[in-house]
């Protein structure tokens, strides 16, 4: 027997959202603010998955002749960038958390919509100029990472700009995540315990804090660094004193953490869509909010591993070999967890739970070749390599964006009240993760026999397998036409969703699709349960 | 219920064998040509293994339950209202923990048989400069054999090249030659940016810092000659930013080092 | 326009609910500090490692002068308790004794300002003459603007106390409480930073 709950009908006319323009106002709506989110990151993906394509063209050849030398890693520098910080980060943080946050909590919007909605529009304009730096006197050149002194000698306008960018989109990031803390904390519907919140929820709130905690710490170093380039000071400029491993540890202390920022919002986003479409409870919910915890804790410990070959004492590297490897256990929790849910379940096999199943796969094995990396010895030989190139695109692309896709078709009725088309979707997930393990996966081998990351040239004895990387990337490419086909063939007729087409018990499908303005025509329900499938409908209030 | 049993023992024993197979005939790794080598290559095919299993073990259940539990045509209703099991969940959180913990130790092993957990000096016949911070590398001084034959090698980086500076025959050269299966012992210091020395086939790698000298003990075991590779984004150039190291006969090496001796140091 | 309308309407409905949680926009406030505190961290991480291995150079001057910052330290932690007064006036509705003790919190950190400017003018080395001279002046500058920006906030609550059925009154306190627990803060910090720039 399915269990179901019917939603609250929204008959009141004014409440109903209208006018697609608000997408384009300083709106204080969670639910607009989120798709602002959503729909800024993806245009920003394009711009960085156009700049991947550019790499992934100059490297089918082992000479550099696609491009000059200094481009390409404006080229490596701006896609680093622009897929970190503008399209994962606030889409899984901004836009989902947006979206989803006030639901699950039952409230009517965001605690701070006002600082919400400055949250968002720092985004467009800081990424913007990121984009424009390109056509100043050159973009930033040293890497994501910018290390000093490369990034102090480099050409300075594209670096300070680059400095300027990150600075507001990490605001951009606190503020947001500071809107997170107080809203799961504080505008909880009275009624509603912790312990029965949605995982999304306790995934935000590890997140958040990792963001509160590490950002600013990100934010003073680059102000430091900016120092270095404007002011002329040594803090990181061997020349004047400087130390420049210094840079290296408040750069990884944020940015190991980052990698979390990114990747415990999608565990929140999946733990959200597997049981749906499974038909049964997520399982071991405690067990899942503890090594949520854990992965925050441990998170902020483990930074060195990134500096294994840098200037590190032993004792330094093996601290951290062994806290970096002890993240696989709470990681590793959640993964039996999913596969414990799908177990035994009435699984509908649909395009997002394809794109779920895929990112466990995928994460699974970035996972591993992550714990690797990790053991000092292992390090050492593949560091800097396209083995670690190929370690965090399983996670970050195989993982992450696997999963916004997923969320994609799976709340897109709830935002639009219209289906997504399947067979396109399951041929979108087809292609994708054909291409990507075809990209990706020969990137191991690269890196283990010898060639570095950040080249634009490379030993002829390569090139063939840089080839079939190069494939891969096309066929990446490729596969984003009939997802945006979809998309915009289902946004003006697709087949009319209902209120709630999955049958799904969390809070967000309690009401009608699209929503209304304040989320729910009455008081907000109380979700006891909102993981209650195989459950008596009596059990659930 | 036996025969349930008797499918996974015969599943979990079939997805070790494979990974056995696997870990012990495909070689992703290129030649050996260090002391340090098959000792890596050793770690390697341990974590691979072990990656292995745990990988097409989790994809194989993640598949059979996609298969397995698929909503067939017409059935409606929910799966098993079956939240949790603890002691399930135990188990998975502790067999994790031995895995890591394990190669944790073991990583551990192969680290200070590489020689990374011995203490950080350069034996400098020339000058006496002990006294300077070493801030970081890999050595590989074992106790008994601070070496004679020693080779003390200065290595400097610079945007896009090495330089190698023979101290004993005080002269300087652009390709490293070292003879084979002695010890040879590298203090290495950047002149601007960061740049880091790999040879792919000794599985070593040490950043070159501006401001902080490291040191890279290597002993080489296989005559030929093999790729340097800056490692460490460094500017335009950095892909291009490449030497060479040639391992050679002792005699070989002894009479190019005459050949590049400089006569000052004779007296 | 209709979208101005339900943007209109969740304003209207979330300033209603920040009128009657004000507990929720103090607990933004105290994660909003956590997270400027961390700032702090890295910058004091950094001089203690620097401290820790990278001595100074020979002939590098990096001398500091005790009197003023002690002063200075004294300066703040008396205008805390000024600024503790204000609230317990506003409290018992004495609004114009509030405004006094705010002004006066104000005045201590205005000098504070000052002596500190006197400070960086009479010092031996200048920001970019060594590696310490540099994080000295990042550290206190960095702190200095924190001051700067609290003594705005502190004036304009003031001349908000003055309104007639203005913001801040005794029913209205969450200006003034939010606005001392920044200012605590940032004496909390110049402690901290007292101890380690000056003192170790
Ligand atoms: C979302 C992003 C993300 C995530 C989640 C991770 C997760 C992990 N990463 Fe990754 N990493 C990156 C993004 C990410 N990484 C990026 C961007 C870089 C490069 C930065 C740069 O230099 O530009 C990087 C680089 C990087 C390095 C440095 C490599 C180098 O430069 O030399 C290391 C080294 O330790 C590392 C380790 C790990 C580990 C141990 C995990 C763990 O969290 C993984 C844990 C998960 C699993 C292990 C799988 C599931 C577990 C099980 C099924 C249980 C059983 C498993 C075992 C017992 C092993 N990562
Ligand atoms: C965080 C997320 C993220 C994502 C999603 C990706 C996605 C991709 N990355 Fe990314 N990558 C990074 C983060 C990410 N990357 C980082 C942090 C670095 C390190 C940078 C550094 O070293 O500093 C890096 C570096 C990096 C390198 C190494 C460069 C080098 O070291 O020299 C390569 C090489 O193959 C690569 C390839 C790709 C490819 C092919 C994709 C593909 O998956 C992209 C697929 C998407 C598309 C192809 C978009 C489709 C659209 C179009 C084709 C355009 C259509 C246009 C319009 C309609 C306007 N990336
Ligand atoms: Cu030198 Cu890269
Ligand atoms: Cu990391």
């Amino acid at each position: 027997m399915t269990i179901s709950i019917d939603p609250q009908k929204t008959n009141n006319e004014s409440l109903q959202p209208k006018g697609w323009l608000r997408y384009f106002s300083f709106s204080l709506d969670h639910k607009v603010i989120g798709i602002q989110y959503l729909v800024c990151g993806f245009l920003f993906y394009l711009i960085g998955g156009t700049l991947a394509s550019a790499i992934r063209i100059e490297l089918v050849s082992p000479m550099s002749d696609f491009m000059p030398r200094d481009v390409y890693n404006q080229v490596l520098t701006l896609h680093g960038t622009i897929m970190i910080f503008l399209w994962i980060v606030p889409v899984v943080n901004g836009a989902f958390g947006n979206y989803l946050i006030p639901f699950y909590v039952g409230a009517r919007d965001m605690a701070f919509p006002r600082l919400n909605a400055v949250a968002f529009w720092l985004i467009p304009p800081s990424g913007l100029m990121l984009v424009a730096s390109y056509f100043v006197e050159g973009a930033a050149q040293a890497g994501w990472t910018a290390y000093p002194p490369l990034s102090i000698t480099t050409p300075q306008s594209g670096q300070i700009i680059w400095i300027l960018s990150v600075l507001l989109l990490g605001g951009s990031s606190i503020f947001g995540g500071i809107n997170f803390i107080a809203t799961i904390i504080k505008l909880r519907r009275p009624g509603l315990k912790l312990m029965q919140l949605p995982m999304y929820c306790w995934a935000m709130l590890g997140t958040s804090l990792l963001v509160v905690l590490s950002t600013p710490v990100l934010a003073g170093t680059l102000i430091l660094l900016s120092f270095d380039i404007i002011a002329n000071t040594g803090f990181f400029n061997p020349v004047l004193g400087g130390n420049v491993v210094v840079y290296q540890h408040l750069f990884w202390f944020y940015s190991h953490p980052a990698v979390y920022i990114m990747v415990l919002p999608a565990f929140g986003l999946v733990s959200e869509i597997l049981p749906v479409h499974a038909r049964k409870p997520l399982f071991g919910y405690t067990t899942m909010v503890f090594s949520i915890m854990g992965i925050v804790v441990l998170g902020l410990v483990v930074w060195a591993h990134h500096m294994f070959t840098s200037g590190t004492p032993p004792w330094m590297r093996l601290f951290f070999t062994i806290a970096t490897a002890f993240i696989a256990v709470p990681t590793g929790i959640k993964f039996f967890n999913w596969v414990a849910t799908l177990w035994g379940g009435k699984i509908s096999i649909n395009s997002a739970m394809l794109f779920s199943c895929g990112f466990i796969i995928n994460f699974v094995f970035g996972g591993i070749t992550g714990v690797a990396l990790a053991q000092v010895p292992f390090d050492i030989h593949v560091h800097d390599t396209y083995f670690v190139v190929a370690h965090f695109h399983y996670i970050v692309y195989g993982g992450t964006v696997f999963i916004i896709f997923s969320s994609i078709y799976h709340w897109f009725p709830k935002v639009t009240g219209k289906m997504l088309n399947e067979k396109l979707g399951i041929l979108h997930f087809i292609i994708t993760f054909i291409g990507f393990n075809l990209c990706f996966a020969p990137q191991h081998w690269l890196g283990l026999n010898g060639m570095p990351r950040r080249v634009a040239e490379y030993d002829p004895q390569f090139q063939f397998v840089n080839q079939i990387s190069s494939l891969g990337a096309l066929l990446m490419a490729i596969s984003t036409i009939p997802f945006l086909i979809n998309v915009f063939l289902s946004v003006r007729n697709g087949k009319n969703a209902g209120d709630n087409p999955w049958n799904a018990l969390t809070p967000e499908w309690l009401t009608s699709s699209p929503p209304p303005v304040e989320n729910w025509e009455g008081e907000a329900p109380l979700v006891e349960e909102p993981y209650g499938y195989g459950k008596e409908i009596s059990e659930q209030k | 219920m036996l025969n349930k049993n008797f499918y996974l023992i015969l599943i979990i024993s079939l997805v070790f064998a494979i990974s056995f197979w696997i870990g012990f005939n495909v070689n992703l790794l290129p030649a050996e040509a260090s002391i340090n080598a098959p000792i890596y290559d050793e770690l390697f095919k341990i974590l691979f293994i072990i990656g292995l299993i745990i990988f097409i073990g989790m994809t194989i259940a993640v598949i059979y339950s996609l298969f397995k539990f698929r909503k067939r045509n017409g059935q409606i209703g929910d799966g098993i209202a079956l939240e949790g099991n603890l002691s399930l969940e135990i188990v998975w959180t502790i067999i994790p923990s031995i895995i890591v913990l394990l190669i944790g130790l073991y990583s551990y092993n192969i680290y200070d048989r590489m020689g990374g957990m011995k203490e950080l000096n350069h034996n400098h016949e020339m000058m006496s400069s002990n006294t300077e911070k070493i801030w970081a590398g890999i050595s590989q001084t074992s106790d008994n054999e601070i070496a004679i034959n020693n080779l003390s090698i200065e290595v400097s980086a610079m945007q896009f090249a090495f330089l190698f500076n023979y101290p004993k025959g005080n002269f300087i050269s652009g390709e490293l030659h070292v003879p084979v299966d002695q010890k040879v012992s590298m203090k290495m210091e950047s002149k601007d940016v960061i740049h880091a020395f790999w040879v792919p086939e000794f599985r070593i790698k040490q950043d070159i810092i501006p401001g902080q000298p490291t040191i890279l003990n290597f002993t080489p075991t296989k005559v030929g000659k093999y790729p340097i590779i800056c490692a460490e984004l460094c500017g335009p150039y950095h892909g291009g930013m490449r030497a060479s190291i040639i391992v050679e006969e002792e005699s070989d090496y002894n009479e190019w080092f005459n050949k590049n001796k400089k006569s000052e140091v004779d007296l | 326009m209709t979208t101005l309308d339900s943007s209109k309407e969740i304003q209207k409905n979330n300033s209603e609910v920040n009128e009657t949680h004000e507990d929720f926009r103090m607990f933004g406030l105290i994660t909003f500090l956590i997270a400027d505190g961390m700032t702090f961290a890295g910058f004091f991480a950094a001089y203690l490692t620097y401290k820790a291995v990278n001595p100074l150079p020979d002939g590098a001057i990096y001398e500091l002068e005790l009197p003023i910052p002690t002063l200075n330290t004294i300066l703040l932690l008396v205008s805390s308790a000024t600024f503790h007064k204000a609230g317990k006036a506003l409290l018992k509705d004495k609004n114009s004794d509030s405004q006094k003790w705010l002004f006066f919190t104000a005045f201590l950190g205005i000098i504070f300002l000052i002596c500190q400017l006197f400070e960086y003018f009479h010092l031996p080395f200048g920001l970019t003459d060594n590696l310490f001279a540099s994080t000295f002046y990042a550290l206190t500058g960095f702190h200095g603007l924190h001051v700067t920006l609290g003594t705005l906030m502190i004036l304009i609550i003031a001349w908000q106390s003055r309104i007639n059925g203005g913001r801040l009154t005794s029913q209205n306190m969450f200006p003034l409480e939010a606005v001392e627990l920044y200012w605590h803060f940032v004496d909390g910090i110049w402690v901290v930073l007292f101890i380690i720039l000056y003192l170790l």
